[in-house]
């Protein structure tokens, strides 16, 4: 029980953290963020209506208003769920257009990560299991693996599979031409969409898949060492019960306990990936508030960033101490 | 975070070279006393990762001396690779081979200063709160907690678009500021478990200052992680300084490798298949990044002999079946 509630009070921290950090980077920084945000404005030819002032004070604060009473306007709106208003696609609240643009990161990214972490630890069990082999020759194509930046690998598949082969869609998440009503629940939709999100996923698989699979090399070369496994195969068991059951469950752990780190490259690595994609996710989102200046939604962005980012961390916490009665001892 | 204690480092102890050199191996080679057991083994691994880092550190240190001006636009656009641009020309004419020096100087620079950053950071963070325990513990692992689980390149994003203009040293310095989390939680870990060690006890007994303890007891038997978490650092920066040039939100007038791709992209390289002028920077960021694990996974294999001895082991098993086959069907005929 200490465990979950030690647990529990660490994840309430680190969003208070989260979220106050989202609400003073914009007061750190040199220069007085609020003008800098009406000139770009007004550059691109835009006025400030009194709605665009209330998202500017919402955002920056209002001048005559002390630190303190500003961060508890911030805290008050967030609780019901107002972000401020989007500069680029004025009027539209950023939370809609978050709402919009999540769905697609999340199916993508998550399926992408399952079967990257389901690859990585498959054949990284197999490669310590086969230590001392060719298959050790596997380390370095993985090392290599793990250092080619997102974005390019995404645009070499772009280059070779859709400009060269035009196996697949060069961008976008769904055809909009077929579909010019936007997405729909229809078989013919989802299809349509699984197909464009081949090259997006191949991505990521690909350059997260060597983490993985190096880790759990490791791990399981260790572990196939200990006392337990000498005495499992001594006593005469299965190679695939020794492999299975005596070596993998153990060696598998740290594979899990690992999954904040590795998750937080996946989805830094996404975010580049889909600006080249032009894929419909928050990424793209967050690089079209940046590259426009639209404070309101990339500080929306982040926060829903953040946001998911925990509650996965969370979920695996969670789980990871339902599977490891140590972790749950080692309070 | 409490399930700290099971990562993989965490689980090899850096042995004491004394207890490591005792243990018994099985057929490995002959074991290594004093200062060279904390030196890598020259394996295939170690070369091949050698050979690249080494290599693509002299070319940025030398081949900007060597190339041409990268800022020389006299030349046709879109030149493929010929013999007076051994890497073509860009959209605006400008010597690929050249840039590709430049830039490589900005990447290694960054990853550098950043490394470093983050290496000192996470000393403080993980090692004093490792060592000293208690309350300054809680307080500092707690933070170090946060950093991690808070993503660090959509943060770095929100921090770069607010600046109005950055340089190569801001960057690196953003970089520095937001990636110390993942080593300090090592280095705290590794930390504990040495401060629980007889002769760190017996240091402090005879009266020696905390300060004191920390560098000379502690600190040399964490070098090579310490090392490791360096070059780990090190590779996460240039990726990171990449992918956020990339996005425009790179040094501001510098070059760097992944300015040379957004450049890239923003002209239609990839539509027009230029191939030499967007293959060439991707391709040394993934063989520089590879190159560094390479030597990474030769230092784990000091920091966690099980991985340099299994292997060997495993090895030396099965030549020895097959020894013990022959003799077998060497003998079955006699017996007939």
């Amino acid at each position: 029980m200490k465990f979950y509630v030690r647990r529990i009070t660490f994840y309430l921290v680190t969003l208070w953290a989260a979220i106050s950090l989202n609400f003073f980077i914009p007061k750190l920084m040199p220069g007085n963020p609020a003008d800098i945000f009406r000139e770009n404005l007004l550059r691109q030819g835009g006025e400030i209506t009194p709605a665009m002032e209330q998202t500017i004070q919402l955002l920056f604060g209002s001048p005559d208003d002390s630190l303190w009473e500003q961060y508890t306007r911030y805290w008050s709106n967030l609780l019901q769920w107002d972000l401020g208003v989007s500069t680029t696609k004025y009027p539209t609240p950023v939370t809609e257009l978050l709402a919009e643009a999540l769905p697609w990161t999340l199916v993508l990214v998550g399926t992408a990560t399952v079967i990257a972490f389901v690859l990585g630890v498959g054949l990284g069990a197999w490669a310590g299991w086969k230590r001392g082999t060719w298959v050790d020759s596997l380390i370095p194509g993985s090392a290599l693996l793990q250092s080619i930046p997102y974005f390019w690998l995404a645009l070499v598949l772009v280059a070779v599979f859709s400009v060269n082969l035009g196996w697949f869609p060069i961008i976008g998440g769904y055809s909009a031409r077929e579909f010019r009503a936007g997405p729909e629940m229809s078989w013919a939709f989802v299809s349509n969409a699984a197909f464009h999100a081949i090259l997006p996923a191949a991505t990521i698989v690909i350059s997260s898949v060597g983490g993985w699979l190096i880790g759990m090399r490791n791990m399981m070369v260790a572990t196939l060492s200990e006392d337990y496994v000498t005495t499992a195969e001594a006593k005469g068991l299965k190679p695939s019960r020794v492999f299975l059951t005596y070596a993998t469950r153990n060696a598998s752990l740290p594979s899990l306990a690992g999954f904040t780190i590795t998750l937080g490259f996946v989805v830094a690595g996404s975010i580049v990936m889909e600006q080249v994609f032009s894929y419909p996710g928050i990424g793209k989102l967050m690089i079209t508030a940046v590259t426009q200046k639209d404070f309101a939604l990339m500080q929306g962005v982040f926060l829903v960033i953040t946001l998911t980012v925990l509650a996965a961390n969370f979920v695996m916490d969670i789980f990871y101490g339902l599977i490891d009665p140590r972790a749950r001892q080692n309070v | 975070m409490s399930d700290i204690d099971l990562t993989p480092s965490a689980g090899a102890d850096v042995g004491s070279p004394a207890t490591e050199a005792a243990r018994p191996t099985l057929s490995g080679p002959p074991q290594r006393g004093g200062v060279k057991a904390f030196l890598p083994r020259l394996t295939g691994k170690l070369a091949v990762g050698l050979f690249l880092t080494i290599g693509i550190s002299l070319f940025a240190i030398i081949a900007p001396y060597v190339t041409q001006d990268p800022r020389n636009y006299d030349s046709d656009r879109f030149l493929p690779p010929s013999g007076a641009h051994l890497l073509g020309t860009n959209n605006l004419g400008a010597d690929v081979l050249a840039q590709l020096a430049e830039g490589a100087a900005g990447s290694l620079m960054v990853g550098l200063v950043t490394g470093g950053i983050a290496i000192f950071l996470s000393l403080v963070f993980g090692i004093i709160a490792g060592y000293i325990g208690g309350w300054t513990d809680e307080v500092l692992s707690l933070i170090t907690s946060i950093m991690l689980v808070i993503p660090g390149l959509p943060l770095i994003i929100v921090i770069a678009a607010y600046l109005e203009s950055r340089s190569l040293i801001v960057i690196a310095i953003i970089l520095g500021l937001t990636s110390w989390a993942g080593p300090a939680i090592v280095l705290r870990t590794q930390a504990r478990s040495l401060r629980n060690r007889d002769y760190v006890a017996a240091a402090r007994v005879a009266g020696e200052r905390p300060h004191r303890i920390i560098l000379v007891e502690i600190l040399p038997n964490l070098l090579p992680l310490l090392a490791a978490q360096f070059l780990g650092a090190f590779i996460a920066a240039i990726l990171a300084e990449a992918g956020l040039s990339f996005l425009g939100l790179g040094p501001s007038g510098s070059l760097t490798w992944g300015v040379m791709l957004n450049q890239a992209m923003a002209h239609n390289a990839f539509q027009v298949g230029a191939w030499w002028w967007f293959v060439p920077p991707g391709l040394l960021i993934a063989l520089f990044g590879c190159g560094l694990s390479l030597i990474n996974f030769s230092i784990d294999e000091i920091i966690n002999p099980k991985l340099r001895n299994a292997p060997a082991a495993v090895k030396s098993v099965r030549k020895a079946r097959k020894a013990g086959a022959e003799v077998a069907s060497s003998a079955t005929p006699k017996e007939a």
